[in-house]
């Protein structure tokens, strides 16, 4: 590569970083505003203030947010981690069996993937209210599974895929049940893409707007998402920008930390080594 | 430590093609076998029938007297080197080597002194906490060995393991599994399409052609008395030359002149016609460079030479004849068979490296009519083998191997077998 091409590709990367990174900046910009200042005309606050984060951590709003990212923790966590273990399951016996029906069973998450959640969130609802599964945790976590459950097993069938079959072999010869093979040996070595499917299954669950705002109608299981469409401003005539604002910068934490926490665990490449360099 | 019967032993795949078809080998206690074949001759799928991890449609696996057709692998016994090693990437090479001992259930003392043991066998003492990825290729595949010898398995299984080395750590290796399996004395299973490994290794090697065994013998007896132009043509390199030959008065008249046998040969090929014959390499010479004593036991020929390769110790001249029109495609469909793309009928003469034969010159050739074979063109049965003198030389290498067996175990200890053991010096 040129001098000259480095450049551009520097620059260009550049570019594309500000544009992706110009509406975080605003947010969090936006969460320093004082009320009064949101509509300053600048990008930056005249005077920086925490006025917004000790409203919904500790203020007026802190009733209705709380609770929610509790839920919103809670929920989410146990989606993941049911949907990871079911989906390595299933995604094991999707890269390893050969038996009838496997491509129905993918062509169908992939249709469950694709089936829009606002069509169903109707007839869920009402579903839900019957048999007393309205504004509870399961009643959120059943659709989250639904929601994350394919992408995880598509996106696990593929890391086991990669794995050489001839691991789970040798572990065999050298005495081990299928059982011991699957967790001594194949587990481990799928640890990265359990680890990307956990990731790319919690973004979608602590994402969901729709059935966080249609299932539920209190506190008791009420995610983030719903509640940050809740807020309200401290009179009619007055926006909770602000509030929001901090609230979002509040929600994009703890799924940075996850990632950064995580980064190492995701490089793909754990399987070098293990058959012919 | 046990032997291996396989009877009538025939694997189907979903489609109806048999990829092994009717096999019944025995492979007895301490034995070195060898599966060699061209690839797709159902070689590997053998192996790993008697591994367990391919079903068997018919027949029955024995081993150590037990039938273990509907044994799962772990209760076989057995270890295997896969082609590929196989190692656990996420453990280190102790754990490797360990991991058998490790879903037994032994005691940590007694892992330690085996994995101990067997790192002193293979020279991986320094190397036991890296992980494989920071091996070089032939120091994994020693810990796929390890991994193989360090518990007491009824029998090795080697799947092409040196198949991905480059050709000189092959040499070595190869040294160093035959030196293993002598001081082991435990029954051996390899599967490879080298012939080299095959040659140098078996105790017995087992020629497979389409899922059927065309021959069972000792390296020698292949070499000198194979049964048919497969197996003819397979073992040996540069492979057998095969010349389009007529019977006239009890004479084989060839491109490279008429060729007399002995009476019992002379007698086998009575009232046939067209036939071919087989001539290795190193049975030509360069006529002037022929004793005057041994050139009455062979005939004299003048050919226009193609190509030479001068290889230092050895020297190879190409001799492009004419053959029928059958024969030419005959002869094409053998080395498609065997892997290779034979373009022409050509002779290759192993002559002497100090012969001064030039390229696209005429030069007069001496063959060596002793150990030439004919074969059937039809059906390539040949005609002219001594089974008494193969069995002669089998029996010769079965006696070699029990001798061998014997000083190898005499001089160093068995892994496991406790006590301290000296690596075998590489």
């Amino acid at each position: 590569m040129s001098q000259r091409e480095k450049t551009w590709w520097i620059v260009g990367g550049i570019l594309i970083v500000l544009y992706a990174l110009f509406p975080i900046a605003w947010i969090v910009s936006l969460s320093f505003k004082a009320s009064a200042d949101i509509a300053n005309q600048s990008f930056l606050p005249s005077s920086v203030t925490w006025e917004n984060y000790s409203t919904i951590l500790t203020g007026s709003a802190s009733g209705l947010f709380l609770p929610a990212l509790r839920n919103s923790f809670g929920i989410c966590l146990i989606a993941t981690f049911i949907s990871c273990i079911l989906s390595m399951f299933a995604a094991y016996a999707i890269a390893r069996l050969d038996f009838p029906g496997k491509k129905l069973i993918l062509s169908t998450a992939l249709g469950v993937a694709i089936f829009p959640v606002i069509s169903i969130v109707t007839p869920l609802f009402n579903l839900w209210r019957q048999i007393g599964l309205y504004d509870t945790w399961p009643g959120l976590i059943i659709p989250y599974l639904s929601l994350t459950l394919p992408i995880s097993i598509w996106t696990m069938s593929a890391f086991f895929r990669e794995i050489p079959w001839e691991m789970e072999q040798a572990a065999q010869v050298d005495g081990a049940t299928t059982w011991q093979a699957f967790r001594k040996v194949i587990v481990p070595l799928a640890a990265p893409g359990v680890f990307t499917t956990a990731i790319i299954a919690f973004f979608i669950a602590w994402n969901d707007f729709a059935y966080g705002i249609s299932l539920t109608s209190t506190e008791a299981s009420r995610p983030v998402p719903a509640a940050l469409g809740l807020f309200s401003g401290a009179s009619q005539f007055e926006d909770p920008t602000g509030a929001i604002a901090a609230a979002a910068v509040v929600v994009t934490i703890p799924v940075v930390v996850l990632v950064l926490l995580f980064q190492r665990r995701i490089v793909a490449g754990l399987t070098n080594g293990a058959v012919k360099g | 430590m046990a032997s291996i019967e396989m009877r009538n032993i025939v694997k189907q795949y979903g489609d109806g093609f048999p990829a092994v078809n009717d096999v019944s080998l025995d492979i007895a206690d301490g034995e070195f076998m060898i599966l060699v074949g061209p690839s797709g001759c159902g070689k590997s799928t053998l192996l790993r029938m008697i591994v367990g991890l391919e079903d068997i449609t018919s027949g029955d696996m024995i081993i150590g007297g037990k039938r273990v057709n509907d044994l799962a692998p772990r209760d076989r016994n057995l270890s295997m080197v896969f082609q590929n090693y196989a190692l656990y990437p996420h453990m280190t090479v102790y754990e490797n080597i360990a991991f058998p001992l490790r879903l037994a259930k032994m005691p940590d003392d007694e892992v330690r002194r085996r994995v101990t043991e067997a790192s002193d066998v293979l020279e991986l003492k320094d190397h036991l906490e890296r992980k494989p990825a920071n091996l070089s290729g032939g120091q994994r595949q020693r810990v796929a060995m390890g991994r193989a010898i360090v518990r007491q398995a009824e029998a090795f299984l080697f799947d092409e393991p040196l198949s991905n080395l480059d050709a000189k750590l092959r040499g070595q290796m190869r040294t160093e599994i035959s030196r293993l399996q002598r001081r082991l004395g435990i029954t051996t299973v390899y599967v490879t399409h080298d012939q080299t490994e095959a040659m140098t290794l078996g105790d017995r090697v087992c020629v497979l052609r389409k899922g059927k065994i065309q021959q069972v013998a000792s390296p020698r007896e292949l070499y000198e008395q194979p049964v048919n132009l497969f197996v003819a043509g397979f073992i040996g390199s540069p492979p057998m030359n095969f010349l389009p030959a007529h019977v006239e008065g009890g004479r084989l008249q060839t491109p490279f002149g008429s060729i007399t046998l002995d009476e019992r040969r002379a007698a086998a090929i009575q009232g046939r016609d067209l036939l071919l014959v087989g001539i290795r390499p190193e049975y030509f010479e360069d006529a002037s460079l022929v004793d005057e004593a041994k050139r009455p036991l062979g005939s004299l020929f003048r050919a226009r030479v193609d190509v030479t390769e001068w290889l230092g110790d050895s020297q190879y001249a190409y001799i492009p004849y004419e053959a029928p029109e059958a024969i030419r495609n005959q002869l094409r469909d053998l080395s498609r068979e065997l892997d290779a793309e034979e373009l022409r009928t050509q002779a290759i003469v192993s002559i002497d490296a100090t012969s001064r034969i030039r390229e696209g010159r005429e030069a007069e050739f001496w063959l060596d009519a002793r150990k030439v074979h004919v074969f059937d063109p039809q059906t390539g049965e040949n005609l002219t083998r001594d089974a008494e003198a193969g069995a002669r030389l089998t029996q010769m290498a079965t006696e070699d191997r029990v001798e061998q067996v014997h000083e190898a175990q005499a001089q160093g200890t068995t892994v496991g077998g406790g006590g301290a053991s000296r690596a075998g010096a590489a």
